[in-house]
């Protein structure tokens, strides 16, 4: 087995969630594609979809909602699989 | 007023602070622990540390504002454009303070930030409104009868869309009775509304604004802005006055904007906005903004008149300074905004370290910015670096010292838009003044495709 961490590659503030009274695009246990939204960063007003990168399952998610990360910062990780 | 609190960041408070120092005004800037060196907290007189970088926990944060407001004794506070600019609820808060709002009352924010009572005013006031329905529609019958008295092509548009979103454009009836359904579906999955209401669709529409001042009583227009180069309904570049407008035209569309202005007995600076057809020279209200806009600086150029200096007169309880008889039109003004985005990455926002900036000089050229050498553009707000206004005798004239000036520019650390504008401003369309509001990604769209990339 072995992790991929989903890296944020922007400056910015990170959202878990597409928008305030939604659910989180993912949660830990959640099985996710390359291609499959895990987060949005907002840099200048302008939001950026954050892809998994690898298919798997999320064992652990780094960044909380709404915090600052920069670019490079862990995201999540998940478990290639 | 004697100290005024600044409550916006960038290069409207920079503007801000400089109209309020020539009038021996003192001032407090507010900043987010991102903006501890930005320059309008550099240039104030005193400064307020109001919270977080990220705006809905600074900027946005009504209370820390107004408490920084009465914290320091400021007797009025300025909102700039964006913001809290346009919320009600803070120009009552202020004014609940006991301090002066720079703007319009909250009454006037709340009645034009309401689409449907806003057209009310402007339909009391004789102000042409698009032709549609007046509300949402109920059922295809509806539908149909008023898209047959607006007159097709017609726009169904999502009651909570905006900004563009939410807009299916049909030529007629059987169009109409097919797209009705999806387009009700498609607002409810999008907007939580299934909410829609039909409207004349103008092709190659322009946006023109006009500038509109009041003190209570007494209520002029500065002109007019032509607003159509746009990318993704952000405006890029704007002029003053509007190319080819005709003469008829543009009295009928200053004089509509005066009278809604009137019929709001509307105190401060204000924009009206039109959709203007130039197939039938037929023009339309769309919306009245209540603030500063961040295009201001066109219209100063060409009337001689300090826009900002008047909203603090004007807010400070004195009339208006001139009189509709003492506004005179000199020449024409072009602003273009120079944004710290990638061009080649699909305009993606391009926060850094401004380890160089060197501004356009010369005659008749004007910049405005929060920016200067060494400072950062931080992640958490627009991307607008600076704004580059020129102006000249003639629009010909103007549109060669844009040219010159976009060439002056230099900037490292972050990337720009300079040279994407540069390619804009020689568009043989613009330079004849035949744009619309579509115009500008219709183009892009077509370089891509050819392969270009000037």
């Amino acid at each position: 087995m072995s992790e991929h961490v989903v890296q944020s590659p922007l400056p910015g503030v990170f959202y878990t969630r597409p928008a305030p009274d939604k659910e989180p695009f993912v949660e830990v246990g959640s099985v996710v594609s390359a291609d499959t939204t895990v987060g949005l960063v907002e840099v200048m007003k302008q939001f950026a979809e954050v892809k998994a990168g690898a298919s798997g399952t999320v064992t652990r998610i780094h960044a909380e909602n709404e915090s600052i990360i920069g670019p490079g910062d862990g995201i999540l990780t998940i478990e290639k699989g | 007023m004697r100290k005024l609190l600044v409550a916006n960041r960038g290069e409207i408070a920079v503007r801000i602070i400089r109209a309020a120092r020539e009038l021996g005004i003192s001032t407090v800037a507010v900043y987010s622990e991102a903006d501890q060196e930005a320059l309008h907290v550099r240039m104030a007189d005193e400064r307020v540390l109001i919270g977080p970088p990220a705006a809905s926990r600074s900027y946005l944060n009504m209370d820390a504002i107004v408490t920084a407001a009465v914290d320091l004794g400021a007797d009025a506070v300025h909102p700039g454009y964006g913001f809290l600019s346009e919320r009600a609820e803070f120009a009552q808060k202020v004014t609940d303070a006991r301090v002066t709002f720079v703007g319009p009352s909250a009454r006037t924010i709340r009645l034009m930030g309401d689409k449907a009572r806003a057209r009310s005013a402007a339909e009391e006031a004789g102000v042409p409104t698009v032709p549609g329905s007046a509300g949402p529609v109920n059922g295809l019958p509806e539908a149909l009868a008023a898209a047959e008295q607006a007159g097709y092509p017609v726009a169904i548009k999502a009651a909570a869309g905006g900004g563009g979103r939410g807009i299916r454009v049909v030529a007629d009836g059987a169009e109409l009775t097919e797209a009705l359904p999806v387009a009700q579906a498609e607002a409810q999955a999008a907007f939580g509304s299934g909410l829609v209401y039909i409207e004349r669709f103008v092709e190659h529409a322009r946006h023109i604004e006009v500038q509109v001042f009041g003190d209570g009583e007494n209520f002029v227009h500065l002109g007019e802005r032509e607003c159509s180069m746009q990318r993704r309904r952000q405006k890029v570049l704007e002029e003053a006055g509007a190319p080819g407008l005709p003469e008829n035209v543009r009295n009928a569309m200053t004089d509509a904007a005066v009278a809604l202005a009137k019929v709001a007995a509307y105190t401060g600076a204000g924009t009206v906005e039109f959709l203007y057809d130039p197939a039938t020279e037929e023009f339309y209200f769309i919306e009245m903004n209540t603030r500063i806009q961040v295009e201001h600086p066109v219209t100063e150029m060409v009337t001689g008149r300090d826009l900002v200096r008047e909203q603090l007169t004007v807010a400070s309880g004195a009339p208006l300074s001139f009189a509709q008889s003492d506004v005179e039109f000199r020449g024409h003004a072009i602003e273009v905004r120079l944004n710290a985005e990638n061009p080649e990455f699909a305009f993606m926002p391009s926060p850094g370290v401004l380890s160089a900036m060197r501004m356009p000089g010369g005659p008749f050229v004007r910049i405005d910015s929060g920016f200067g050498p060494g400072s950062e553009v931080s992640p958490f707000y627009d991307s607008l670096l600076a704004k580059i206004v020129v102006w000249s005798d003639t629009r010909a004239s103007a549109i060669a010292r844009m040219a010159r000036t976009l060439d002056e520019v230099e900037v490292e650390g972050v990337v720009t838009t300079a040279g994407f504008m540069r390619t804009v401003i020689d568009i043989e369309e613009f330079r004849e003044g035949r744009y619309h509001t579509t115009f500008l990604e219709g183009w892009m769209a077509g370089r891509n495709k050819s392969g270009g990339n000037a």
